[in-house]
C-alpha cells in the first residue's frame, strides 16, 4: 500500500522571467480526493498542465503506479488514464449530448457510425451520474451544470484512473455543487483518484480528504483536511491573515453616513429592468444584492449606458444627463468593470499597456493620442500600485492569470480618474489573496472619496465591503439596507421575499 | 548586435520583404540582369521594376483598405466591383453620356467617381455595423450587384474615352517616376498618419480583437467599422480610376475582376491576421508587391499564359508555407536532426 497512485517528485518549470514551479512534490492515492490550493500564480495550473502533458517540465519525475511516465500531449495523458475537466466546459455546444460524449471515438458498424448504440451507451453512462436527459438534443439546450456533468461523464468514460477537476464549480449553484459532490464521492468509492482545484474554501472542507498548498511556485505542504483549520489554511495560502481587512472594513462601515449624493437614478428603465431609484454617494460603497439574474448586472449596465435608458432620468451633480454611448458615461466620470472578464473586459491580443490606456484614450478623444512614453509611465504606475505580476508592459494580457487580468481592467478604469466605479463580480474566479487585495482597494478608494457600486455573489464579500445595499429580486428593487442593518440575515430575508 | 538582428527578423515586415527581394533577385539571375535594367527615355524611367510598381499600384491601394477592414475582423469582397463602378462613372462623365452639364470635366469626373466609391463603402459599412450582417455576406451583395450597376452606368457598352489628362492617372510621369506611385505614396502616408498618429489604429485593433469589450471601454465599435468600410470603398474607387485610365475606358465586366482575392491574399502574405486585431499596413503593401512581381515575372519569363495561374498558385503556396510558424518549427527540427546525424556519423 506504500506505492502511491501518482507520485510527482522535484517538479520544476520556468517560463521566460518567471519560475512557475520549483522542486514541487505531489502525490495522489487511489480513492482520494485531493484539493490543490494556492493563490493565482501559485503554480496550481502549471502543475496540472505538467501532469497532463500540456506543458513540459524542466526537471522532475512523474510516476504512475510506480512506473515513470512522460506524457507529451493531453491525448497521451488521457491514454495513460489521466483526464481533465476544465472550468470552462470544453465541449461543442451545437452538437448533441451523444456526439459530445463519443466524438473522436465513435463506435462504427460497417464503416458507419452506429447511432443507436451510441445513444443507448450515453444514456446508460449518464444514468450512472443521475442524469436522465434526452441525449439526442444539442448540448447547448442544457444548463452549464449539466454540460459540466456531461464533460465529467465523458472524461470518466474515456479513462477512469485519475480525474482532474480544474475549478469545476465556479459557474454552478449551491444545489448543483452538491450534485457534483455526490458524483465525486461515487467515483472515489470506485477507486478513482481525484485532483480538485478550487477557490471556494467551503467546498474544500466539504469534499476533500487531503490538501496540498502551493505559494509562488513553491511547495508549502500537504495536510489531511481534518487537521487544518480554515484560518491556518488561508494563512498558509497567502502568508497573511484576513483579520486585518475585517478590522478596517468594520471601521469603515461605522463611519458617518449621509454623504453628498453625486448621482441619482429616478424611476429608470432599460429594456431589461424597470423602475429603479438609486442615490449614489461620495465615499460610499453601494452593494447590489440578489441572486444571479435578479437585475443587479442590468442596473449596472444601465448606469453605464451600455443598455440605453428608456424611461426615467439620470442626474449627475443635480443636472439631468443624457447618455447615448458608453463614452458619454466615461466622460461623466463613470467606470465599469463588467461581469464577464473574458468576453467583455480584456482585449486579449493587445498588450497590458494598451489595455490599461484604452479607456483613458477613448475619454480624451481620437486626436489627443497618448504618446508611447506617457502610456508606458501610466502602465508602470498601475503595475506597481496594483502589484500586477507581469514580465513587462509589452506582455499580451491573455498570457496573464485571471487575477492579474482583473487588476489590469481595474487599472484601465482607475486611469480615467472616475467619480463612480462600478464593479460587477470583480473577484469571480480569483484566488483568496487577490480577492483580499481587491476588497482592500475598494475600501481605500471609497475612503479617498470615490463612489462605488459593488456586485458579488459571495455574501461574505458584500458584508465586508458595502456600507449601503439595495436588494433586488426578479428585476425589482425590494429593499435598501444601510450601515449596521447590513447583515446576512437581513439580506437573505429580502432576497427570499420574507419582508414586505 | 545579435539582439538587433533578432529584433529585425521578428518584425512583421521582415519576411515579406525578404521574399519580395528574393523574387526580384531570382528574376535578375534568370534573365541575366536584364530584369534590373532601367532605361531613361524622355526623362521617364522604364523597366521591369518600374512596371511592378506601376501595375501594382491598384493592388497596393486595395491592400491598404483591405488591411484595415480585416483588422476590424471583417472582410470586403466588393472592392473589384467598386473599381468597376468608379471607372464607369468617371468614363461616362468624361464621355459626356452621364452628367452632361459637366462637359466632360476630368476633375469633376474623378471627384464623382470617388464619391461613388464612398457611397459603396457607406452601404457596406451600414450593412455591417448597423444591420450587423456578416461582412462576407454584406459585401457579397455589392460584389454581385456592383457589376450590374457599373453595366447600367455604361449602358451595357465598353466605354472608350479620349482624354490625355485622364490617362495621366496611369501613364503620367513626374520627376521620372510614374504617377500611380505618387498616388500610392500619398494615400499610404495619409492612412498611416490617420492610423498611427492618432489613436484610431489602437481603436481598430481593439475592435478587431474584441468588439464588445471595446464598447465597454468607451469605443464606438459600430462607428469605427462604418468608417473603415467607407475608407476601403474610397481606395477601391481610386484604384478603379487608375485601372480605367490604363485601359483608356471602362469595361464593366472585366475591371477589377477577382482582384478582391488578390487584395486579401496581399494582407495574408504581409502577415496580418485575417481574423482581426494587429495589422501592419506596410507589410500588406509589400504583400501586394509580391503578388504583382509574381505576375510580372511569369509574364517576363515567357511562361505560357495557360499555366500562368497554376504557377502563381504554387508560388503563393510556397510563400504561405514559408511563413507558417508550424512549418518553420518542423523545418528547424529537421535541420537539428540532420545535424545530429552528421555529428553521430
Amino acid at each position: 500500500m506504500n506505492q502511491k497512485f501518482i507520485e510527482m517528485q522535484h517538479i520544476s518549470k520556468s517560463f521566460p522571467g518567471v519560475k512557475a514551479l520549483s522542486d514541487v512534490p505531489f502525490t495522489l492515492d487511489k480513492g482520494e480526493i485531493h484539493a490543490l490550493l494556492g493563490e493565482n500564480g501559485a503554480g496550481k495550473s502549471t502543475l496540472i498542465k505538467v501532469l497532463t502533458g500540456v506543458e513540459h517540465r524542466d526537471e522532475g519525475v512523474i510516476l504512475l503506479e510506480g512506473k515513470p511516465i512522460n506524457a507529451r500531449t493531453p491525448q497521451e495523458a488521457q491514454r495513460l488514464g489521466i483526464s481533465t475537466v476544465y472550468q470552462e466546459v470544453n465541449l461543442c455546444p451545437n452538437l448533441s449530448v451523444t456526439e459530445n460524449i463519443f466524438i473522436g471515438r465513435e463506435h462504427k458498424r460497417r464503416g458507419f457510425i452506429d447511432w443507436n448504440y451510441a445513444n443507448e451507451a450515453s444514456e446508460k453512462l449518464l444514468k450512472m451520474f443521475n442524469l436522465d436527459i434526452d441525449v439526442t438534443q444539442t448540448l447547448s439546450r442544457y444548463s452549464v451544470a449539466i454540460q459540466q456533468m456531461v464533460a465529467i461523464a465523458r472524461a470518466v468514460d474515456i479513462s477512469a484512473k485519475v480525474l482532474i477537476l480544474d475549478e469545476p464549480t465556479s459557474s454552478l449553484s449551491a444545489v448543483e455543487v452538491q450534485e457534483l459532490f455526490k458524483i465525486m464521492r461515487m467515483l472515489k468509492d470506485r477507486g478513482m483518484g481525484i485532483i480538485f482545484v478550487t477557490h471556494f474554501l467551503d467546498q474544500v472542507y466539504g469534499i476533500s480528504d487531503t490538501i496540498t498548498i502551493l505559494r509562488n511556485g513553491e511547495y508549502v505542504g500537504t495536510y489531511p483536511t481534518s487537521d487544518l483549520t480554515r484560518i491556518q489554511l488561508v494563512g498558509k495560502m497567502i502568508g497573511k491573515e484576513y483579520s486585518e481587512i475585517d478590522e478596517k472594513a468594520s471601521e469603515f462601515q461605522q463611519q458617518k453616513k449621509d454623504k453628498e449624493v453625486i448621482m441619482e437614478l429616478k424611476n429608470a428603465s432599460s429594456a431589461h429592468i424597470k423602475g429603479i431609484d438609486l442615490s449614489l454617494r461620495k465615499g460610499e460603497v453601494m452593494g447590489f444584492g440578489g441572486l444571479l439574474g435578479s437585475g443587479r448586472s442590468e442596473t449596472a449596465r444601465m448606469l453605464f449606458a451600455a443598455d440605453p435608458l428608456l424611461e426615467g432620468t439620470l442626474e449627475i451633480g443635480g443636472n439631468t444627463v443624457q447618455m447615448k454611448y458608453t463614452l458619454d458615461a466615461i466622460r461623466n466620470g463613470i467606470a465599469f468593470c463588467p461581469e464577464d472578464r473574458k468576453s467583455d473586459g480584456i482585449i486579449g491580443e493587445l498588450s497590458i499597456r494598451e489595455n490599461i490606456i484604452l479607456a483613458l484614450q477613448a475619454k480624451r478623444g481620437v486626436f489627443k493620442t497618448i504618446s508611447n512614453a506617457e502610456a508606458e509611465s501610466i502602465a508602470q504606475e498601475y503595475i506597481e500600485k496594483l502589484q500586477i505580476k507581469t514580465p513587462g508592459t509589452d506582455q499580451l494580457i491573455k498570457n496573464l492569470s485571471g487575477g492579474n487580468q482583473q487588476k489590469v481592467i481595474l487599472a484601465r478604469w482607475l486611469a480615467t480618474d472616475p467619480n463612480l466605479l462600478i464593479l460587477d463580480e470583480p473577484t469571480r474566479g480569483i484566488d483568496v489573496g487577490t480577492k483580499a487585495e481587491i476588497q482592500r482597494m475598494v475600501i481605500s478608494l471609497a475612503d479617498g472619496g470615490m463612489a462605488l457600486v459593488f456586485i458579488s455573489s459571495e455574501i461574505d464579500e458584500m458584508l465586508r465591503c458595502c456600507n449601503r445595499m439595495t436588494i433586488m429580486r426578479d428585476k425589482e428593487q425590494v429593499g435598501e439596507l444601510v450601515g449596521s442593518e447590513i447583515t446576512e440575515a437581513a439580506i437573505m430575508e429580502y432576497i427570499a421575499g420574507g419582508v414586505q | 548586435m545579435k539582439e538587433a538582428i533578432k529584433k529585425l527578423t521578428k518584425a512583421q515586415i521582415f519576411w515579406p520583404l525578404i521574399i519580395f527581394l528574393g523574387i526580384l533577385a531570382l528574376n535578375g539571375v534568370i534573365s541575366g540582369g536584364e530584369f534590373f535594367r532601367l532605361q531613361i527615355v524622355d526623362g521617364h524611367l522604364y523597366g521591369r521594376i518600374i512596371d511592378i510598381f506601376r501595375n501594382g499600384s491598384k493592388l497596393m491601394l486595395l491592400a491598404l483598405g483591405m488591411t484595415m477592414v480585416l483588422a476590424t475582423g471583417g472582410t470586403d469582397i466588393s472592392v473589384g466591383s467598386v473599381m468597376a463602378i468608379s471607372g464607369a462613372v468617371a468614363c461616362t462623365i468624361i464621355e459626356g453620356s452621364l452628367f452632361s452639364f459637366a462637359n466632360g470635366n476630368v476633375a469633376f469626373a474623378i471627384t464623382a467617381a470617388i464619391i461613388a466609391g464612398m457611397l459603396c463603402g457607406s452601404w457596406n459599412g451600414f450593412l455591417v455595423s448597423k444591420i450587423q450582417m456578416q461582412p462576407i455576406v454584406a459585401t457579397m451583395i455589392l460584389l454581385v450587384a456592383g457589376r450590374g450597376i457599373a453595366q447600367l452606368i455604361c449602358e451595357g457598352r465598353i466605354v472608350t474615352i479620349n482624354s490625355p489628362s485622364f490617362y495621366f492617372l496611369n501613364g503620367g510621369y513626374i520627376f521620372g517616376f510614374p504617377f500611380p506611385v505618387y498616388i500610392v505614396v500619398f494615400f499610404t502616408a495619409l492612412v498611416l498618419w490617420g492610423v498611427r498618429k492618432t489613436a484610431f489604429g489602437l481603436y481598430v485593433e481593439s475592435v478587431g480583437c474584441n468588439a464588445e469589450a471595446s464598447r465597454f471601454s468607451g469605443i464606438n465599435s459600430a462607428r469605427i467599422k462604418f468608417f473603415i468600410y467607407v475608407l476601403c470603398g474610397t481606395l477601391a474607387a481610386v484604384a478603379g480610376l487608375i485601372e480605367s485610365a490604363g485601359i483608356k475606358g471602362a469595361d464593366a465586366n472585366n475591371a477589377g475582376f477577382m482582384i478582391e482575392l488578390d487584395a486579401i491574399l496581399a494582407v495574408a502574405i504581409g502577415g496580418s491576421s485575417l481574423s482581426g486585431g494587429r495589422f501592419s499596413l506596410l507589410s500588406s503593401l509589400v504583400g501586394a508587391l509580391i503578388i504583382q512581381s509574381i505576375t510580372t515575372s511569369i509574364l517576363s519569363l515567357g511562361v505560357a499564359p495557360e499555366v500562368n495561374l497554376v504557377v502563381k498558385a504554387v508560388v503563393v503556396i510556397a510563400i504561405c508555407l514559408a511563413q507558417s510558424p508550424v512549418f518553420q518549427q518542423s523545418f528547424a527540427d529537421l535541420k537539428f536532426k540532420f545535424k545530429k546525424q552528421e555529428v553521430a556519423a
